[in-house]
């Protein structure tokens, strides 16, 4: 695997759009091409050159490439973003839209994020080591289709509106999150390790939710049904198993009706 | 003064019967004339096809649902929006584009005008808001007036002379073209959250049936001589075993005669037919009766169809069919948008997917094109996706490369993930026949301008008609063989004149030309009564003043009216 | 002899009251009267004549006073401004007509400017659940002919639509509504017992900030599920009770407003009551409206939105697309993150509405404000442009809370020399074409 390097240079004074910054933009290329790629603030169109120096060379295709990104990003927005395979890893805190609309390959963020990343992850694994703001794995406004693959880790704690209308893959955060954890979801799994604020699966059509600590306000369309043992990203624990939302629809198996699940570790 | 002489192209004219000979055409100013002086530009056209401009009879491109579809799915520009370096705006939109994009794309494929569908009268002036801002291409509003409170009641005494002198009224208050008929009586009945599923089915407290409003306006059509005829959604669009419903709408045709100075010849024209061609009981025994549809058609000569291909893309529906679009919302559950509007009408807008690995919509896309490829008279059959409703317009090209092209169509057809119930349930894989280009150009041009009563200056290329017209990169004497390159050549002309000027150039835009609001300005007897019972609505009724209603001169500020006098009536 | 303008629409909140009758001097320059409008829209009309009018653009001095310039010189400033900074903001517009709106947009394509309006404080949480669930509606004509089951629902028309209960929701007669207020059954649910709560038969005292949670426990009612005890402070009888009541309608409608906008969750909070709903619509007829607080708001979301697909928080900043993302494009978030080197403010008063770090932020940029008036923005602007009150001096399209477009007009004459919002946009496009073409400021 071929590694490219970036080093911030520059702090840009608004926000840097950073959308050709990832496995796919640069493979094939070498660091003097991938310096003249194009980065936007606002109506100014400046070369990737003059906010980074970068060293190395990519692979032939994204699979083969490696993008590492040292210095301060806290101003840079969509690195990562629609990535297909390939390997990146981003040693500070990061803007939006960081990893959105991945489909593949592996993101690490050794820092935290700020709101809309994963946004539509389709598959790949993205592993923010910080925190992350709102809208984590979420779906763009207005869509229906939002998380469907992958895995999305978080070690710090998310803010709200965490994967709403996800439809599939695997959310794991390790710390806590605030309000609206999946909602509108139609598939996938959410395993929070900490605690909730509020309204968590709510108007949830299909779906699993596994919380091990608290939650300070349940929805009322959750009801009990029973405890149950569970093994979940390592853990083994009794969970008592809610069904729900059941103020929203649900599809129907065999004439059965699929209810939503949260699982609350007892 | 500019002059053109378009040299050594291949005409299709079926206004006077061109059907490929090659054919010099000349443009002074804004007509077709016999001939220019030397001074003249000349355009090369060998090798290519010439036809008039395009005719768009049935869009939903113009007005307060359009735009609720536009703003309330942003997802439908994302990752799309874009600017062509030139002289246009921005452009966005996948199954509803913006403004700037409806008229770009339309002037790209060799359109120059396009009739809103569905003008809801309350909204008139946000339609026209909307006409005024797309770019290079006619465009005319058609008012709905099928569900409308004055005309159920005069209808149901069979008042047709009130019926017509509010009509007239109403045509001029909104700037509108014609009769649009939508889901007839149902759509007043969905303010109860009710419909009117057979033309027999009495509107609640109205209780007029869709048969008497439908008769009822066929009547009045007449009565005034407009250019264009009742134009009609019928009533159950989209469900299995609706042909049934068709055919009775159908032949409440039979025995009326066309009366006007346009050239029209039909009395109704029933729209995007292919939603209205269902048999079965049910989406398991779903399949086409495009076939029984369409020799009912043939037959009755005062009739006009119009396709509504599915093009097999995401897209929107949208229509003043309210129910139906509730009903839809209950089978895909995609987010529902929907306003009843008072006195008047309804709309709703649900997004669709046209899955090809869904039976259901494969066998949908074998019926729009059935429809077309069964027609006797191809001037009495037209081609639409009533947009966005089964794809986006931009689509045409690829819909004119399947009916031209049984290669390209079976291509599609037999790589159905259900293919074989798929052509179990229709009759496509049988039609051998591939739509020519003479055809094409009565399908899109002269047909629907003689069904909208503009046949003597539009849809031909005759000497004295418009100078509207269309140069494509088509060699008939080398017809592609390839959809794709058909489609590519379709969708983008070579030249497009506009009112003589050029406005496209090898698929790129280079002048926004004059558009104009095209509408009907009917002069009818004076009537008191109606005049009053238009007072009393407003006072009572209506939640804005009547002096408000009205849209005023500066929204069109170029506009072609149509005059007409039917005070002789 | 004074005149009577009749038919004048009230341009001032989205009821758009259009039977106003104003009064006027004889000359044309002097309001006298106002007939039929509320306290609020007749003060509009009022305040035309009041001395103190700003008549020409005032020009932010280093010492901090104001000193007066041309017109020419203010636009000329501002298309400089306009051109030089990268990313714009341009603010307001919910108080101008559609077809100033759309001269604004060609400026903000040309310089790279992000369009948003007075939703993004306001109702931009219930275009977000529109976006994401759609909405079943209807115009007022509708409640007025047929409703007879009417909530309120975190809003206080009393108040802030004053004409709105007598014009089409509680007590018109319309044509299937003969008996008024007393066919209907009116309901107002709400954290304290309003002005409006007296008009309602039943008030529902719901826990501030469990609106959502209240409204999941209504639609889990509505499907016969088992609900807990209380739900936001309402107890579960109390629910099914209701729940059943509006089954029994014939044609529910829901109105709201800040109270749903505003409280935890925002966005969620209408898309939970347009999902209940939609419910609803498997049972009897039911509809939704917000109650849109300027009278021209819904307007720039219809401009923008057929013009480029989104209804507030249009970012053109790019030049080449357009792109609409609330909590990145929104104004509030633009200034918050300094994202954004220069303001542009219309038909708007963000000085008085935004968070004071958004306006801190602002008022560290080159900003220009156009506006009748001075307000809180054109004390931290640099440049101050006053123009003619549209719906009173000049005409112009408005849209109402149910998106029906009525055309305001002109009712007396704006003062001597003044410019409208129109005029003053064409120049300033004028001029950055101008700019532009040697090559930028």
């Amino acid at each position: 695997m071929n590694t490219v390097t970036l080093t911030v240079k520059k702090v840009p004074d608004l926000y840097l759009e950073c959308e050709n910054v990832n496995p796919d933009a640069f493979a094939g290329k070498t660091a003097e091409q991938i310096a003249q790629l194009k980065a936007f603030q606002g109506k100014e169109i400046t070369p990737l050159g003059e906010y980074f120096t970068i060293t190395g060379q990519a692979g032939a295709t994204a699979a083969d490439t490696k993008v590492v990104v040292n210095g301060d990003c806290s101003k840079m927005k969509y690195l990562g973003a629609k990535m297909t395979a390939g390997e990146m890893v981003v040693n500070s805190d990061a803007d939006m839209y960081t990893g959105s609309w991945m489909s593949g390959g592996k993101l690490l963020v050794k820092g935290s994020v700020h709101s809309f990343c994963a946004l539509a992850m389709k598959g790949g694994e993205f592993t923010i080591e910080g925190n992350a703001g709102n809208y984590l794995g979420a779906a763009y406004r207005g869509d229906w289709r939002g998380m469907s693959g992958g895995v999305l880790r978080v070690k710090g704690n998310a803010g709200s509106d965490v994967a709403s209308f996800m439809i599939g893959g695997e959310m794991i955060i390790e710390g806590n999150v605030d309000i609206h954890l999946g909602t509108h979801m139609e598939g996938g799994k959410i395993i929070l390790k900490g605690n909730a604020n509020r309204r968590v699966g709510g108007q949830l059509v299909k779906g699993e939710i596994y919380v091990f600590g608290k939650i300070n306000v349940m929805m009322p369309g959750y009801k009990p049904v029973r405890d149950v043992d569970l093994e979940v990203d390592g853990t083994k624990a009794k969970f008592t198993e809610y069904i729900g939302d059941l103020g929203e629809r649900h599809p129907k198996r065999k004439g059965e009706i699929v209810y939503g699940k949260l699982y609350m570790k007892k | 003064m500019s002059e053109y002489l378009i040299k050594n192209g291949h005409v299709f004219d079926p206004v006077q019967g061109i059907k490929g000979d090659k054919k010099d055409i000349a443009v002074k100013d804004d007509k077709i004339v016999d001939k220019v002086s030397s001074s003249a530009k000349v355009i090369d056209a060998k090798g290519k096809t010439i036809m008039a401009g395009a005719l768009e009879i049935h869009a939903h491109v113009a007005g307060p649902k359009v735009n609720a579809g536009r703003w309330y799915r942003p997802e439908d520009k994302h990752f799309d929006s874009h600017k062509t370096p030139g002289i246009t705006r921005i452009e966005g939109g996948k199954s509803i584009p913006t403004v700037f994009k409806t008229g770009y794309e339309y002037a790209r494929m060799g359109y120059t005008f396009a009739m809103e569908a569905a003008m809801p009268p309350l909204y008139a002036r946000h339609v026209h808001e909307e006409i005024h801002d797309t770019p290079i291409i006619d465009e005319a509003a058609l008012p709905v007036l099928g569900n409308n409170w004055f005309i159920m009641e005069y209808l149901k005494n069979r008042e047709v002379e009130n019926t017509a002198a509010y009509i007239a009224w109403l045509m001029r208050q909104t700037k509108g073209y014609g009769i649009k008929v939508v889901n007839p009586g149902g759509t007043e009945a969905w303010a109860w959250g009710l419909n009117c599923l057979t033309i027999h089915d009495p509107v609640p407290y109205f209780d007029i049936t869709p048969a008497e409003i439908m008769t009822g306006l066929m009547e009045v059509n007449e009565y005034l001589g407009l250019p264009h005829s009742m134009h009609v959604h019928q009533n159950n669009l989209g469900n299995p075993g609706n042909f049934e419903v068709t055919l009775d709408t159908l032949k409440l045709a039979e025995g009326v005669k066309p009366k006007n100075n346009f050239g029209r010849t039909q009395v109704m024209h029933s729209t995007h037919l292919q939603f209205h061609s269902y048999g079965g009981t049910n989406w398991g025994d779903f399949h086409s009766k495009a076939k029984e549809v369409m020799e009912y058609v043939n037959k009755q000569k005062n009739i006009t169809i119009d396709t509504g291909n599915v093009t097999l893309d995401e897209t929107t529906t949208m229509t003043a069919d309210g129910p139906f679009e509730h009903h839809l919302h209950g089978l895909n559950h995609l987010k529902w948008f929907n306003v009843d509007v008072e006195l008047e009408t309804a709309a709703g807008v649900v997004p669709y997917i046209y899955d090809p690995n869904i039976k259901v919509c494969a066998i949908q896309w074998c019926i729009g094109l059935e429809l077309a490829l069964y027609a006797k008279d191809p001037m009495r059959c037209f081609i639409t996706t009533d947009h966005p409703n089964a794809g986006p317009f931009f689509r045409y090209p690829r819909v004119v490369s399947w009916l031209m092209s049984k290669k390209t169509r079976d291509q599609r057809l037999n790589t159905f993930k259900n293919a074989d119930k798929v052509i179990n349930a229709t009759t496509l894989a049988e039609i051998d026949r591939e739509i020519t280009l003479y055809e094409l150009a009565q399908m899109t041009r002269a047909g629907p301008a003689q069904a909208l009563g503009l046949i003597k200056d539009y849809g031909g290329l005759k000497p004295g008609m418009n100078a509207d017209i269309a140069i494509y990169n088509i060699n008939p004497d080398k017809f592609p063989s390839d959809g794709a390159e058909i489609e590519k050549a379709y969708g983008n002309v070579a030249y497009l004149f506009k009112d003589g000027k050029i406005c496209v150039q090898d698929g790129k835009i280079v002048d926004m030309g004059n558009k104009h609001t095209f509408w009907v300005d009917v002069k009818v007897k004076e009537n008191k009564q109606v005049m009053h019972d238009i007072r009393e609505k407003f006072l009572r009724y209506y939640s804005v003043n009547e002096n408000n209603y009205p849209v005023p001169e500066s929204y069109a500020p170029h506009q072609h009216i149509i005059a007409l006098d039917a005070t002789q009536a | 002899m004074p005149k009577e303008v009749t038919d004048v629409i009230c341009p001032f909140c989205g009821t758009l009251c259009d039977d106003l009758i104003i009064t006027v001097s004889d000359d044309n320059k002097t309001i006298l009267g106002v007939k039929n409008a509320c306290a609020i829209g007749a003060e509009k009309f009022n305040h035309q004549r009041l001395p103190g009018r700003v008549k020409r653009p005032r020009m932010r001095q280093a010492d901090g006073t104001y000193k007066e310039v041309s017109y020419d010189e203010a636009i000329d400033w501002t298309a400089k401004m306009l051109v030089k900074s990268r990313k714009t903001l341009m603010y307001g517009w919910a108080s101008t007509s559609c077809q100033a709106m759309s001269i604004g947009h060609e400026i903000a394509e040309k310089i790279g400017g992000i369009v948003d309006n007075c939703a993004t404080v306001c109702h931009g949480s219930s275009l977000i659940a529109i976006e994401d669930v759609g909405v079943p509606s209807c115009t007022l004509g509708e409640v007025k002919n047929r409703a007879d089951r009417v909530i309120f629902w975190g809003c206080n028309p009393a108040h802030a639509h004053p004409r709105h209960m007598s014009r089409y929701s509680i007590f018109p007669r319309g044509f299937f509504t003969v008996k008024g207020h007393k066919g209907r059954k009116i309901y107002c649910v709400d954290c304290r017992y309003t002005d409006t709560a007296k008009c309602a038969d039943t008030f529902i005292q719901v826990q501030q900030g469990y609106d959502y949670e209240l409204l999941d426990a209504f639609r889990t009612a509505a499907r016969g599920e088992v609900l807990p005890d209380t739900v936001g402070g309402v107890p579960k009888e109390k629910i099914y009770e209701i729940v059943k009541e509006l089954k029994s309608g014939r044609f529910g409608i829901i109105f709201f407003g800040m109270g749903l906008t505003h409280t935890m969750g925002r966005n969620h909070n209408i898309d939970e009551a347009i999902t209940f709903t939609r419910d609803m619509n498997d049972y009897t007829k039911f509809s939704i409206m917000a109650m849109r607080g300027h009278w021209n708001v819904t307007g720039s979301g219809q401009v923008l939105g057929w013009q480029y697909g989104f209804p507030y928080a249009v970012d053109l900043s790019r030049r080449d697309q357009a792109r609409h993302q609330t909590g990145e494009t929104t104004s509030v978030d633009l200034l918050n993150r300094n994202e954004v080197d220069a303001c542009f403010y219309i038909a708007t008063d963000p000085g008085a509405h935004f968070p004071v770090d958004a306006m801190i932020s602002s008022s560290k940029k080159p900003t220009v404000t156009i506006d009748p008036h001075i307000n809180c923005t054109t004390e931290i602007s640099d440049l101050h442009i006053p123009v003619a009150m549209v719906g009173v001096e000049v005409g112009g399209c408005a849209y109402r809370m149910d998106n029906v477009p009525i055309e305001t007009r002109k009712v007396v004459d704006p003062q001597e020399g003044m410019l409208t919002d129109e005029e003053v946009l064409t120049r300033i496009n004028k001029r950055v074409d101008e700019l532009m073409a040697v090559g930028g400021a």
